[in-house]
This record gives C-alpha cells, sequence and structure tokens, in this order.
C-alpha cells in the first residue's frame, strides 16, 4: 500500500487527539486568561473525568450508551462543582496571587491523584463505547484497469471517533457563543481585561473566578469522558493532557481562545501523524521542542502580539 | 454626600492615608490638590472599597460604604473615573457602556442621555475602545462612569494628556453633573483647570489631609497653593 491510505489514517488520528486536546486547552486558557491562575492539577480535572465517567458506566448497567450518556452530562458537572469549592477553599483565600497558586494546585494535583489511587485503585479500566460502527475508508488506485477504488485493509475509522470530533467542534463554539454573544461572557472577558475596573463596576470578580474555574475543568473532564471509551481510565491518565495543553496554550499565545483552539489542531495533528509513522516519543519531544523555539522568537504566541 | 471621616488605608503593609477626612456635598466640586504621590489615587480606590480600609469610616449619604466588599461600593451610586481610564479593552464603546449600566441595572434611558452628553461615543458606538484617541477614551471612561447614575463621581486626573477642546468638553460634562446635584470629587494637576471648576479644594500631602479652602479664596491668593504643591 503507499503512503496515502496511512496519511489519511494518521489524520484522523490525529483529528481525534486535537479534538479532546482542543477542549482541554481551552478549558486551562480560559482559567489562565481569567485569573491569570496557572493550573497544574488541570489534567487530574480531566482524570477524574474519566475516572467518574467509569464509574457511573460499570454502576448503572443496561445499555452502554446509557451510562454513557449520564456520564457526558454528569461527570463534568461534578469535577466542576469539586474545582469551584478548590477555587473558593483555596485559590480565593490565596488572593489568586500567581506564584502561590501555582504552589497550592500542584498539592491540589497529588491529593486528587493520590484519593483516586485510594478509592479507583491502579487498574486501567475501559468504557464501551455508546456506539462503534466500523467504517471503512476508500481509496482510489491506478491499476491495470485503469483508476479504481479499492478498500484498503486496516484504513478506517469507527463511527464513535468521528462522533468525538463533531462533539469537540460542538462544545467549542458553544464556548466561543457563551464568550462573545452572551452577558456572562461580557463580564468574564471584562473580568479579564480588568480585574479591579471590573470590581468597580458591580462585577462581582471572586464568584466569576470560581465560575470559570469549574467551567475550565468541566471542559477538561469533558473532553476526558469523550476519549475513556477510546483511552481506557487510569488515574495517572492526567499527566499528558497537561503536558500538551501548557504546550498548546502557550503556542496559541496565553489566553487566547482561537489561538488555543488552533494550536490544538496543529499539534494534535502532527502528533497523530508523527505516532503513526515514526513514535508518539518523537511527537512530544517535537511539540516541546516547538514551544521552546515559539518562547524564544514570538513569546506571544502564535497569534498574539510578539511579546509585551 | 459622601464623608471620610479619619480614614487610614494603604497597600499591604505599605500604609499610605494618615487620618484624612473629606466631605464631598452634593451639587458640590470638591478638588484633591496634592503633589505627585501624595496619596490622591489611593484615596479614590480606598473609596472604591478597593484597597482595604484600615481604620476609620466612608459614609454615603450616612450609610457605612467603607465595609462593603469593593463590588458593592459601585451599586451604592459611586462612579469612577480611573487615573489612565482603564477601559475594558478588546470590548467594544457598546460593550463598555454596557456593563457600567449593568452596575446599578440603569435602563436604556440612562444610555440615551449619556450618549447625548457624548455624541462622539455614539459615532463610535461598534469600535473597540481602544482604537478610540486619547480624548475619545476620556469620554468613554467618563461616560461608563455616568451609566451608573451615580450620586457621587470620583474623576482622577481626567484631563491629562488631552488636547484643550476635549479638556473643555470634559469640563462642561462635570460642571452639568454639579448642577443635576451629583457630589463629585475631582482630582487634577493643573491649578488653573482646579480653579476654574472646583467649588472647594482640599489638599493632601503624604496621605495627610490639610486645608480645605473655598476656591474663590484660592482663586484671589495663590499663596496657599504654592505652600501645598510649590509651583
Ligand atoms: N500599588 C502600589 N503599591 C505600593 N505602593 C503604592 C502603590 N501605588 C502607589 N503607591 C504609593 O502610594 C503613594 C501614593 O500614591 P498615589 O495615591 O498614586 O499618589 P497620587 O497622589 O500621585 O495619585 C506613593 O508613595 C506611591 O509610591
Ligand atoms: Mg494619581
Amino acid at each position: 500500500m503507499e503512503l496515502g491510505p496511512y496519511l489519511i489514517l494518521a489524520s484522523l488520528e490525529g483529528a481525534v487527539t486535537a479534538a479532546v486536546l482542543a477542549l482541554t486547552a481551552v478549558g486551562l486558557s480560559l482559567v489562565f486568561g481569567v485569573m491569570r491562575v496557572v493550573n497544574i492539577a488541570h489534567g487530574e480535572f480531566f482524570m477524574l473525568g474519566a475516572v467518574i465517567a467509569w464509574w457511573i458506566a460499570h454502576s448503572m448497567g443496561g445499555h452502554p450508551a446509557l451510562g454513557f450518556a449520564v456520564a457526558l452530562v454528569v461527570a463534568p458537572l461534578v469535577v466542576g462543582a469539586i474545582a469551584v469549592a478548590a477555587d473558593m477553599t483555596i485559590l480565593k483565600r490565596l488572593d489568586y496571587d500567581p506564584e502561590r497558586t501555582i504552589v497550592a494546585t500542584i498539592g491540589l494535583l497529588y491529593i486528587i491523584q493520590q484519593l483516586t489511587l485510594m478509592t479507583y485503585g491502579p487498574e486501567a479500566r475501559p468504557v464501551e463505547a455508546p456506539f462503534n460502527t466500523r467504517l471503512a475508508i476508500p481509496w482510489f488506485e491506478n491499476g491495470e484497469n485503469g483508476w479504481q477504488m479499492i478498500w484498503p485493509w486496516g484504513l478506517g475509522t469507527t463511527s464513535y471517533k468521528l462522533a468525538v470530533i463533531g462533539a469537540a467542534m460542538t462544545v467549542l463554539l458553544g464556548v466561543w457563543v457563551l464568550m462573545k454573544r452572551t452577558r456572562i461572557g461580557l463580564v468574564m472577558r471584562a473580568t479579564q481585561t480588568d480585574r479591579e475596573m471590573a470590581l468597580a463596576f458591580g462585577i462581582p470578580v471572586e464568584r466569576i473566578y470560581a465560575l470559570v474555574f469549574g467551567l475550565g475543568a468541566a471542559l477538561a473532564a469533558l473532553a476526558a469522558v469523550l476519549i475513556v471509551p477510546i483511552q481506557q481510565a487510569h488515574y495517572l491518565m492526567g499527566g499528558d493532557p497537561l503536558l500538551l495543553s501548557f504546550i498548546v496554550v502557550i503556542i496559541g499565545g496565553l489566553g487566547s481562545l482561537p489561538g488555543t483552539v488552533l494550536a490544538a489542531i496543529l499539534i494534535g495533528l502532527s502528533d497523530g501523524i508523527i505516532s503513526v509513522f515514526f513514535s508518539p516519543t518523537l511527537a512530544k519531544i517535537l511539540a516541546t521542542l516547538l514551544v521552546g523555539l515559539v518562547l524564544v522568537f514570538k513569546p506571544g504566541g502564535l497569534t498574539g502580539s510578539s511579546g509585551k | 454626600m459622601l464623608q471620610l471621616d479619619k480614614i487610614n488605608s494603604g497597600y499591604g503593609r505599605a500604609q499610605i492615608l494618615r487620618d484624612l477626612s473629606l466631605t464631598v456635598e452634593s451639587g458640590e466640586i470638591l478638588c484633591l490638590l496634592g503633589r505627585n504621590g501624595a496619596g490622591k489615587t489611593t484615596t479614590m480606590k480606598t473609596i472604591m472599597g478597593l484597597l482595604p480600609l484600615m481604620s476609620g469610616q466612608i459614609t454615603l449619604d450616612g450609610q457605612d460604604v467603607g465595609q462593603l466588599p469593593p463590588h458593592e461600593v459601585p451599586r451604592r451610586g459611586i462612579g469612577y473615573v480611573p487615573q489612565g481610564r482603564r477601559l475594558f479593552t478588546g470590548l467594544s464603546v457598546a460593550q463598555n457602556l454596557e456593563i457600567g449600566l449593568r452596575t446599578r441595572k440603569s435602563g436604556q434611558d440612562t444610555l440615551e442621555e449619556v450618549l447625548t452628553l457624548f455624541p462622539r461615543l455614539r459615532e463610535r458606538y461598534r469600535q473597540r475602545a481602544e482604537t478610540l484617541s486619547g480624548g475619545e477614551q476620556q469620554m468613554l471612561a467618563t461616560a461608563r462612569a455616568l451609566c451608573l447614575r451615580p450620586k457621587v463621581l470620583l474623576l482622577d486626573e481626567p484631563t491629562e494628556g488631552l488636547q484643550p477642546s476635549m479638556i473643555e468638553a470634559i469640563r462642561q460634562v462635570i460642571v452639568q453633573m454639579r448642577a443635576t446635584g451629583v457630589a463629585v470629587l475631582l482630582v487634577e494637576q493643573r491649578v488653573d483647570a482646579v480653579l476654574s471648576v472646583a467649588d472647594r479644594v482640599a489638599f493632601i500631602e503624604n496621605g495627610q489631609g490639610g486645608a480645605v479652602v473655598p476656591a474663590e479664596t484660592l482663586r484671589q491668593d495663590h499663596s496657599i497653593v504654592e505652600r501645598y504643591i510649590g509651583v
């Protein structure tokens, strides 16, 4: 088989990675943008989403689609609520000081991870996809009878993977509408540009912060619920999404949502393609290298103004 | 009427204001005059609840506003035009005004009145705040504060770096606000600008209150001004 089919396969895998990564990174970017908080525990909110999804699917029984649908709604809500509680009890007390919140969220990372290990255990557990039809992808080949359509073995995807991409795009569109077209989005953007002036115009900044922290965590949890039928739930699964989200947020320009989505697509697709053709490790190395280059040559990110 | 009674405040452990007392009556323009770093901006931030009150009392029409959480202070009717304008960048003129309107749930009629005061803003309505000229930005900062139908208006160096025509436009609006019974606390560097609008002038030095004199007295005798701000 030629290169073409492999490339399509790799791009499809990459698109799934990109979709999930975009959701996770937008959550991180939102929190950093509005609150100026670097949330090291973001990957743990992702992991909690997957673990709660397993727990719901496992205890519900019945058709897998039922448990999955409930998890899709409940897991982000529960994780969001946990994040709101963490914001009100920890971050607020630190006055959202940039350095101290980093240390605090590192602490939060270990607390969540260890509590999960103690209750959920060290196993990786699968969640069944609600639907999973295999879809073969055709390819065109110039054979002895001229061009003809063939169905190369191994070239295909599943309906579920396409659904993940669609769902992520829908949610991202929703976040965009929330930020640009609603009153609460307006208030969040005002808080983002000038916290003191937001207060001076009656905006309850602390409540906005709690909301944003909850929303950011819920997005990570939602991304995890989407990926868990493909990847399995494990208490250490938060590391990669955290690293990749940071890479994406830095490349996309700190706090810029369109930049974040663009960078997620770039990193996700190249991760998929490099992983298929070479190795996943090389993909991570190159992405990290790219961050270094961006930080040196374009500190404001690819979409941002260059430096301050 | 806004009243500060022996207030102490500052940044963290650095105390700036020491037992400062001031009264601004409704329908009056009180000018706060003092050297750079005397504590004028600090006074305004303390009134807005943005800096913690270490001791002392701030009352608005007899009601204590010094202990309120910061976002409640503007809701009581204190409009703030900060030094350096500090508009919500990235947001349009319309959206900046909307934030102001929402503070006290003012209606469409308030918006109309404000836009009548600043017709230029109507022309720039859909433009982003940071694309306006300096003078237009100052108009927007003032308009945003007027959107909450303030009982008290705090203006921190509103004419800093503006052309004479813009300074005059801002001055007109301040005088109009006084006529409608708003208590205006104005910080200005330029003594002549102060004397042309102020009813009374309060001096501040090293975070402490000094003499409070009718502007009329200063117009006749400049020596007090020179003693405080050394021109
Ligand atoms: N954010 C800050 N942190 C610490 N000290 C400050 C801060 N802002 C101002 N100060 C200090 O407070 C004093 C009063 O400043 P300010 O109220 O801005 O003076 P001005 O009368 O020029 O408006 C100055 O000594 C200044 O150095
Ligand atoms: Mg000042």
